[in-house]
């Protein structure tokens, strides 16, 4: 892999570590769209599988920024390991 | 834009599943166009930013916040297969892994953000190409897409709640649509940020939707 592949996973590395403890904390559309139209409580307060870094808050760290940037940093390697690896076998099966 | 479980009733989410289910065989089937040697990274990397870029809600309007989503920019950058399964990716690793997006909803979110939004900013960015007689017509192409892409997706989003019976539709989507056309223009100015970026420092790599010309 060559040396832009390291530049574009440092840039997102670095949103994901710096910028994600600044986002905004207000409801996004879809949230916003069912408190105003009152369908909001339909939501499971129980989901169907724990997850292990729920609500991207690395649990047992008490700094939500840190908590926030750690799962950031976790779920970005795994997406690029996992998107690297899925390109490899859909470009290998007509390669 | 991700739908949490209780939304969508049973009908709804469990045929969003099939018919995502049935584009991701087709796209890891070989019918996709083949990701080029060059392109392997490239993908790794598309997928890593707009999960990253994902997790930054930005405020936009009265108490709302929106982030970006991707979908046109992975098409642009390697293609609507590809970009498919880019955000399936994303998605996956964000239910599972981090709890947004319910599991159950997991094909619909798919389905909206996979499905509808590339293949509506595909379109549109394809519209944009052939009409379009300037040299910047990606520029433009790149940015109506984007918008596309998020405010089709609204609207599928819209007619799947009502279709669900969790609100009605004159309702869910003139809602829906209204807040997501002020999300679709942050969409637009980071896809094409991110692609002027890209033409800055590695022209080559934006073929401009020629990747997945035949």
């Amino acid at each position: 892999m060559n040396k832009w592949v390291w530049v574009g996973l440092a840039i997102s590395l670095a949103v994901a570590a710096v910028l994600s403890p600044f986002a905004s904390p207000w409801p996004d559309g879809l949230e916003r769209v069912a408190e105003d139209l009152g369908f909001d409580e339909l939501a499971s307060e129980i989901p169907a599988l724990a997850s292990p870094i729920p609500d991207y808050l690395v649990p047992g760290i008490s700094s939500e920024g840190l908590a926030t940037s750690l799962a950031g940093i976790i779920g970005t390697i795994l997406v690029f390991g996992i998107a690297l690896g899925l390109a490899k076998v859909v470009g290998e099966r007509r390669g | 834009m991700h739908i949490p479980d209780g939304f969508l009733d049973t009908k709804t989410w469990s045929s969003l599943a099939v018919a995502s289910g049935a584009v991701m065989a087709v796209a890891l089937s070989g019918k996709a166009k083949r990701i080029s040697e060059e392109q392997v990274p490239l993908m790794g990397v598309a997928a890593a930013f707009i999960f990253a870029a994902q997790m930054i809600n930005l405020p936009v309007a009265g108490g709302t916040s929106g982030h970006f989503m991707g979908a046109m920019l992975a098409a642009i950058l390697l293609g609507p297969w590809a970009a498919f399964l880019i955000m399936a990716t994303v998605l996956i690793v964000q239910c599972l892994v981090f709890q947004d997006g319910g599991l159950l909803a997991l094909g619909a979110n798919i389905f909206n953000m996979g499905v509808v939004a590339v293949g509506s900013g595909w379109l549109v960015y394809n519209l944009a190409k052939r009409l379009m007689t300037t040299e910047k017509w990606w520029r433009i192409g790149s940015f109506s897409g984007a918008w596309i892409s998020i405010v089709l997706s609204a609207a599928v989003v819209a007619v799947e709640l009502s279709l669900s019976g969790a609100v009605a539709l004159r309702q869910a989507l003139p809602a829906m649509v209204g807040v997501h056309a002020i999300i679709g223009l942050v969409e637009g100015v980071i896809t094409l940020a991110v692609l002027e970026f890209i033409y800055k420092v590695r022209p080559d790599l934006l073929t401009f939707g020629g990747a997945a010309d035949e």
